[in-house]
């Protein structure tokens, strides 16, 4: 458990030229810093993402409003949407478990550090192709512009005869090629957990974030390879005369559907369980208390894991699939709710009879378990599947899957941020300014995605430009789009917590939190070679045992 | 600052209270039929049967949804409230508990119960709407999606028409329930009459069904819920529901010839001997273009672009002007015609009673 640094000759030199540190940054293999690359680059399309969601909310405002096109409408929520979940919400959750994964089991380094570098760098430029889509889309056709299909792409609208030029194909491609990244982080992190592991971490003592981001990993195998596939398909649709899915041909729109949704259910489970690991990591340590019923954890996690992978059709209870398969895909949604309850329970189980301090990333662990709740329950009301007859398809749902990907995705990740900052830097981030970033985000947050539930069940569907007056539908999306700016102004205060801290932020020392799992045994921020000596552990909160030895966890276990 | 945790975490339950409060509201105002006009739509307001089950169901899962959620959120915020730091505890660690078998298995079972009492609520109603026998007296329509209108042929009564479906009213003594085949020649959309029924998506090569008896007479609105493409937006949906008499009415109606009036046929010309008669139909005339809404009863519609504009004089004149300026994305080009032909196409249209 030995902190001390060791001398490498030549490592520790101060100043180098910009040019030296930037060549560093880009040819590094240092799973941390790779982390750090991932979630930086992971926040720069989350700003983007950003503005395309308020270009969205300005357009929705009120009814027959001109602030854009139809055209660029329909190009900003296709961003908005494949950005958000392709280019934010996966790399900064790989950022996260690339940087913490080998600290906390006591390892110098990810499995494949070179593998890693290539899975950022593929992640990026599949980013950077979306976006060079606005230059060159058209290709021929124009000046160019992003893809307008859809996050979905849903077949045949992305067929030559609907979606000419390249537009599309630059979606294809970004998807295409950030999922070889994905593919390859997720063999890196199955590879570090199952062998990289120091000396005493079986994988029952392993801390809950390896275990559920080996699941994750897991999970981006199986989900993001059928994506790829049906990629390679609609490629050769569009170039080599395939008719997969060309329906003027006598191609099957409903196939593009399975493909895209047996990699899309699976891929919430992959977004969402990285963000359970943040929480059965941060709750304990804020209530004091170890998890409760660690096993119970894990198996719940496994559990979701397999039955996630049965539940895709769930989004495709209007395309008139028999009663049976609408029963079927009934059920085994509705059964994925219990392993997931159970989780939810274990949490307030863990704070039940704790001492729970309120700093930062507790608030926004508290948040999480609320608004998770009802994003859970309004899935329990989708997976009826008559009821979601009447949901699909309209604002109800996108406020649902916000419910899940804002309030529960985002503030499990700013909860993370809060509380591994210290780590990363060596600052602490302002509990002030943290503060105000939670409230903030908080009002702003239920402002916006509670009320939009309410159009959803007054008959808006989604993805429309603009609406007809008197429908009953304009203050509500006011209110919406108000919701939406108070959100950004938190996300703001956010990002210059994140700047000013760095500079200004009182120093972290090791262990700030008092926390018990392995990274906060190595000074902040970790050396390169992250442990002097290669730690080992004799239960799972290795720190704990250090820091009471008169009643260490390994007795218990 | 103990004082700050305490105040901060109290403002916290405070807010949590108020918005459970809200989302009660929520609830309760949209489920109130009241709130239901002729420009509103509402899914807790149906009127038919299949919206109606549909409706029963969502409440009976609202309320098992509502119950849970009191429960585990008073579980949360006691927790939050009753276990958080205090100055008179704060410098020792609190028991360390590992878990309890006991407690474990009490919250999964239970929860197993509870999705088994759902899921057999749910699976009769996916019964009981899917797979509903089609009664002799059923009124058949074919809805086919087109980028960015509907089209509705009915096979039984040889009559074609777009945008506005009538039905009639179905007495449940008498039940005339109105079975419609679903297809789509272009891109996928999706029927949604919120009051009539849920929606089921029309899909190029994939034919689907739904059905709806409609209890009460009146117009009731809808829209292409999937996105189709540039104009999905405006592609809106009106279906009529007619009495007995005025549906028989309608069908005579709409079953005749177009009008042929002579006043019109300075119009007519420029119709037959521009684009225009390549993908409209006017019964009983050249004109047989398929790509376009049949124009034969044209003026018995309440709107023209399904549903972007009123049937008046002047959207109709500023459509066929410029289809552009009422819905930008419209497959209908501007055919640039002169003020003259233009005036004259517009009332030869309005001669299509």
């Amino acid at each position: 458990m030995s902190s001390n640094a060791i001398t490498i000759p030549g490592a520790q030199i101060q100043a180098r030229p910009w040019v030296d540190v930037l060549h560093q940054w880009l040819t590094t293999v240092d799973h941390k810093r790779l982390g750090i690359l991932y979630i930086l680059s992971a926040l720069l399309f989350l700003a983007i993402g950003g503005v395309e969601a308020l270009i969205i909310r300005i357009q929705l405002m009120h009814s027959h409003n001109n602030f854009v096109s139809p055209e660029v409408f329909n190009r900003m929520f296709t961003m908005h949407g494949t950005t958000m979940i392709f280019f934010v919400a996966m790399p900064i959750l790989f950022g996260f478990a690339n940087y913490l994964v080998p600290l906390m089991i006591g390892a110098r380094d990810m499995a494949f550090p070179r593998l890693n570098a290539f899975s950022f760098w593929m992640s990026f430029l599949g980013g950077v192709l979306l976006y060079f889509s606005f230059l060159g889309g058209s290709g021929l056709y124009g000046a160019g512009n992003a893809p307008d299909v859809g996050w979905w792409a849903y077949a045949p609208l992305g067929s030559r005869a609907f979606s000419p030029g390249h537009s599309s194909d630059y979606w294809t491609l970004a998807l295409l090629v950030s999922g070889f990244g994905s593919i390859g982080t997720a063999i890196n992190i199955i590879a570090t957990v199952l062998c990289m592991r120091c000396p005493g971490m079986k994988l029952s003592r392993m801390p809950l974030l390896v275990w559920l981001n080996l699941v994750m990993a897991g999970m981006v195998l199986i989900a993001i390879t059928p994506l790829s596939a049906a990629q390679i398909m609609l490629l050769i649709d569009r170039y080599l005369g395939g008719h997969f899915f060309d329906t003027q041909a006598g191609g099957s729109a409903v196939l593009w559907m399975h493909f895209f949704w047996i990699f899309g259910h699976p891929e919430v489970y992959v977004l969402i369980i990285p963000c359970f690991a943040f929480m059965s990591e941060i709750i304990p340590v804020f209530s004091r208390k170890p998890i409760f019923g660690y096993p119970v954890m894990v198996a719940a996690t496994v559990c979701i894991a397999f039955v996630s992978m049965s539940v895709w059709a769930h989004h495709m209870f209007t395309i008139g699939m028999n009663s049976y398969a609408n029963s079927f895909f009934t059920l085994t949604t509705m059964a994925v709710g219990v392993p997931t309850g159970i989780k939810i329970f274990n949490w307030i189980g863990t704070m039940w009879g704790g001492k729970i301090r309120f700093k930062t990333p507790m608030l926004f662990s508290i948040g999480f378990l609320f608004q998770f709740l009802i994003a859970g329950l309004t899935g329990i009301m989708m997976a009826a599947s008559p009821f979601d007859w009447q949901l699909s398809l309209s604002y109800f749902v996108v406020a649902h899957f916000h419910y899940v990907i804002v309030g529960g995705i985002l503030f499990a990740l700013f909860a993370a941020f809060y509380y591994w900052y210290p780590k990363i830097t060596g600052r602490m981030l302002s509990e002030r300014l943290g503060k105000w970033h939670f409230w903030l985000f908080l009002i702003g947050f239920h402002l916006t995605f509670d009320v939009m539930h309410i159009p959803g069940l007054l008959g808006m569907p989604r993805r429309i430009y603009t609406y007809e007056p008197g429908r009953g539908w304009d203050t509500l999306n006011l209110i919406i789009s108000i919701g939406a700016f108070i959100q950004a102004i938190a996300i703001l205060v956010f990002l210059a917590n994140l700047v000013i801290s760095y500079f200004k932020g009182a120093r972290a020392g090791n262990d700030p939190w008092d926390a018990w799992t392995l990274e906060w045994s190595t000074s902040s921020p970790p050396p390169a070679y992250n442990f002097a000596t290669v730690p080992a552990v004799a239960s799972r909160r290795p720190l704990w045992d250090l820091k009471h030895p008169e009643d260490p966890d390994s007795r218990y276990e | 600052m103990p004082m700050r945790r305490t105040k901060s975490s109290k403002l916290q339950t405070v807010s949590q209270m108020l918005l459970v409060l809200f989302w009660s509201c929520t609830f309760v105002w949209a489920s109130d039929p009241k709130n239901s006009s002729v420009n509103h739509t509402n899914i807790f307001a149906p009127a038919s049967t299949p919206a109606k089950s549909i409706a029963d169901l969502s409440v009976f899962v609202l309320v098992i949804t509502g119950i849970i959620f009191v429960v585990v959120f008073a579980l949360l915020a006691y927790s939050a409230v009753k276990f958080r730091e205090r100055p008179a505890n704060s410098d020792r660690e609190p028991a360390q508990v590992y878990g309890s078998t006991q407690i474990e298995l009490a919250w999964t079972i239970i929860p197993i119960l509870i999705v088994v009492v759902l899921y057999l609520a749910t699976a009769r109603v996916i019964h009981a709407i899917q797979d509903a026998p089609e009664p002799p007296g059923a009124i058949e329509v074919t809805a086919i999606g087109h980028q960015y209108w509907w089209e509705f042929r009915y096979p039984k009564f040889g009559i074609v028409t777009a945008n506005e479906l009538h039905i009639p009213v179905s007495d449940p003594s008498h039940p005339t329930p109105t079975f419609l085949q679903l297809l789509s020649v272009d891109t996928d959309h999706s029927f949604w009459v919120p009051e009539l029924g849920g929606k089921t998506d029309l899909i190029p090569n994939h034919p689907n069904r739904m059905w709806m008896d409609p209890q009460r007479i009146g117009v009731f609105l809808g829209q292409c819920a999937q996105y189709c493409g540039m104009q999905h937006a405006k592609m809106l949906l009106r279906v009529s529901v007619d009495g007995p008499e005025d549906f028989a009415a309608w069908v005579r109606a709409q079953q005749t010839l177009a009008v042929e009036d002579t006043g019109a046929i300075a119009g007519r010309r420029v119709f037959e001997s521009n684009a225009c008669m390549n993908c409209h139909t006017v019964a009983g005339t050249a004109a047989n273009g398929r790509f376009g809404p049949d124009l034969t009863h044209l003026m018995s519609r309440a709107t023209i672009a399904a549903g972007a504009a009123e049937n008046t004089h002047t959207n109709l004149r500023l459509w066929i002007e410029d289809p552009s300026a009422i819905k930008p994305g419209s497959l209908m080009p501007a055919m640039k015609l002169s003020d003259a032909d233009l005036d004259a196409v517009v009332s030869y249209m309005e001669t299509l009673r």
